[in-house]
């Protein structure tokens, strides 16, 4: 397109890079994760169902897992998916 | 009290438009969106228009509340788009993309379905220009598919209308209901603009093959005018319940194997829409309220996502999640809007999905439905994935791809940077968005538990994310540690598997290959057993007809003249034989 390739702005190598910064956002990340699940055992909370319809939501960290499980499924499920589905990229111009 | 119809303004400015040259035709497209959002407030709610025409009246405006906000939306979608196509010099993409979106206020203004269906098949016409403005037989071929959906559509509504009005003596647009067979014909062109299930092969087409202009004003118009038509005639509808969760469900698998970043936002697409239709078969305030506030955001998040999307495709050329990675380095504006519109559509707290996902969500609690609301909680997580992370995660950072380009144009980033700040300041203040909703919203989004419990979901999906991406990495480690430990177990769960570039077969693979080549294949098998059949056909004729002509002719039996003497002798032996059966 108009804008192609420009060396000029080569020099700037990004601030993730550098492994060490990584390592630490990940850390503070994982960090961040695990205070956010603990928070369920001091905030009171209000379930979005009326009584008794789904009790699980009630339980410790059922929003967390639910989050971790259902995005590890979609991977899976793609994995699966992408041996089934997948053609070349020029499958429908033969 | 406004004396213009609130479409005319970009319909005639539209065309107008294709007059002027380079530099007051980027001014007035500007202008036009914002001189007809004006004329819009002069508008007072409950103002209907009526002609009269061929003896049927027609209701060319009805302004309520409901079509009020879609009214504001589309200005704002236009005037965002006419920013973001400023540095364009070629007239059509402007031009037909502010006519595009006249049409779509043309059709929400509509009240009767005549006139609907007039802006409908407008809608279709108009937006076609937008996918071949790309150029090339694969835009061309796409298009051509893109307008016979649509041409298709708005022949159902026109069918259906007339059935509709037959039926009721009335061509009026309001709540319309399943409880007829022939109003399947009007829920069902809704449906294709809608991108129902096994319907919404056009969007996944079109959309991406169209140019980064065309992309961005495509996001904005059909799917919402379409969501509205819904949401005017068929609320509370149970069906939309289950057709909106099957909408949530399927495009997260598809957009995690698409390449094409453009197409991934177009299954991400019809995941959000799923909400929306999902909200609208709930029905009530909270349905209502919550689908078409979803739309407004969706507007401004999907239509972000596509502007960054279309900005590197711009500066790259490439759009392809293989090719790209690292761009963070050369396009940190664009990064960063990318990243406002991942963190909206992932319905984060202080971004605007946050205060409309969550209106459906409890509207489908409180109807009851725990499966359902099971699969759109599953959904939301899905979300993280292909929006909230693949789009700008593989796009500006991952492995760097050595590209190295200019930052997208100013005025691209000015429109980028419009629906961003719109996308925190809606989801941090929601009554800017609450007060304009068709009905009084006795919703708080901002609670305690429901940001806590957000935020959970969101964050440890990422955090599924991050494991499943840094287990290469993991291995490697704890290979050279020579100990594997609890964190082994890491490993257990699989890795993130690579962007790879393909095809993925979606249900369009039944028009697009299975018909066309089974269609071969009879003509193939087919040709020969057809041709015999005419050959051996023309044989016997061509028989039937030498045998009539010899028995027909100057010697034939019927044709050859007989003596008088025998024809006597015949007739007595006739009488003869008669005489005798007679006795």
């Amino acid at each position: 397109m108009n804008h192609s390739e420009s060396p000029k702005q080569n020099e700037n190598p990004g601030l993730l890079t550098h492994l060490g910064a990584v390592r630490w956002l990940i850390l503070g990340f994982f960090v961040w994760c695990a205070l956010l699940v603990l928070t369920d055992l001091i905030v009171h909370r209000h379930l979005t169902f009326a009584e008794g319809l789904l009790p699980i939501e009630g339980r410790f960290g059922f929003y967390a897992v639910y989050g971790f499980v259902a995005y590890v499924l979609i991977v899976w499920g793609s994995i699966f998916l992408r041996k089934a589905l997948m053609r070349s990229e020029d499958y429908y111009d033969e | 009290m406004s004396e213009v119809h609130p479409a005319l303004i970009l319909l005639a400015g539209g065309l107008f438009l294709f007059c002027l040259p380079t530099t007051p035709r980027r001014i007035v497209s500007v202008c036009l969106p914002a001189l007809g959002f004006l004329n819009l407030l002069t508008i007072a709610d409950g103002t209907l228009w009526h002609i009269t025409w061929g003896g049927y009246e027609l209701t060319v405006m009805r302004a309520d509340r409901l079509s009020m906000l879609f009214g504001y939306l589309f200005h704002l979608a236009a005037f965002i788009g006419a920013i973001y196509a400023l540095h364009l010099k070629d007239r059509l993409q402007i031009g037909m993309g502010l006519i595009y979106a006249g049409s779509a206020v043309g059709a929400v203004f509509a009240g009767d379905l005549i006139t609907l269906f007039i802006f409908w098949e407008l809608l279709a016409i108009t937006s076609v220009f937008l996918v071949w403005a790309r150029g090339g037989e694969r835009a061309l071929r796409s298009g051509m598919r893109y307008l016979v959906m649509h041409i298709a559509s708005g022949l159902l509504l026109l069918l259906g209308a007339v059935f509709y009005y037959l039926n009721t003596k009335s061509l009026a647009f309001d709540h319309i209901g399943l409880n007829e067979g022939h109003h399947y014909l009007i829920f069902f062109a809704f449906g294709i603009k809608c991108a129902f299930p096994l319907l919404h092969n056009w969007l996944i087409d079109a959309y991406p093959e169209s140019t980064p202009v065309g992309t961005v004003f495509l996001s904005a118009f059909t799917t919402k005018a379409a969501v509205y038509a819904l949401a005017r005639g068929f609320a509370g509808e149970e069906l939309l319940i289950y057709i909106g969760a099957i909408m949530t469900i399927f495009p997260i698998f598809y957009a995690a194997i698409e390449n094409d970043m453009r197409r991934v936002l177009g299954y991400s697409m019809i995941n959000q829409i799923g909400f929306m239709v999902a909200g609208i078969g709930i029905g009530g305030a909270l349905g209502i309220n919550g689908a078409v506030s979803h739309a407004f955001n969706d507007v401004l998040f999907k239509g972000l996502l596509f502007m960054s999307m279309g900005a590197v495709l711009f500066s790259t050329g490439r759009i392809n999640a293989s090719d790209l990675g690292g761009l963070y380095k050369s396009m940190p504006w664009t990064c960063a809007c990318c990243i406002i519109g991942a963190a909206s559509i992932s319905a984060v707290p202080l971004f605007n999905a946050f205060i409309s996902k969550s209106m459906v969500m409890q509207g489908v609690a409180d109807s009851g439905a725990v499966a359902i609301w099971l699969v759109l909680l599953f959904a939301s997580a899905g979300v993280l994935h292909h929006a909230g992370v693949k789009i700008p995660f593989f796009s500006f950072f991952a492995h760097d791809a050595g590209i190295r380009c200019r930052e997208a144009p100013l005025n691209m980033r000015i429109a980028m940077t419009i629906s961003a700040i719109l996308c925190i300041v809606i989801g941090s203040y929601p009554p800017l968005l609450y007060n304009l909703l068709p009905h009084p919203v006795d919703y708080v989004p901002y609670t305690t538990t429901h940001v806590v419990l957000q935020l959970q979901l969101v964050f440890f999906a990422v955090l599924a994310f991050v494991v499943l991406i840094s287990t290469s990495e993991i291995d490697i480690y704890l290979e050279t540690q020579k100990k594997r430990g609890i964190v082994g177990i890491l490993l257990l769960i699989g890795k993130h598997p690579p962007e790879l570039p393909g095809v993925n077969l979606d249900f369009d693979w039944i028009y697009r290959r299975a018909l066309p080549k089974s269609i071969r294949a009879i003509v193939r098998t087919g040709g020969p057993l057809v041709n015999a059949f005419f050959q051996n056909g023309k044989a016997l004729v061509r028989k039937l007809v030498m045998g009539v002509q010899k028995r027909h002719d100057n010697r034939g039996l019927f044709g050859r003249s007989w003596l008088s003497q025998s024809n006597v002798l015949l007739a007595i032996i006739f009488l003869a034989i008669y005489l005798i059966y007679y006795f």
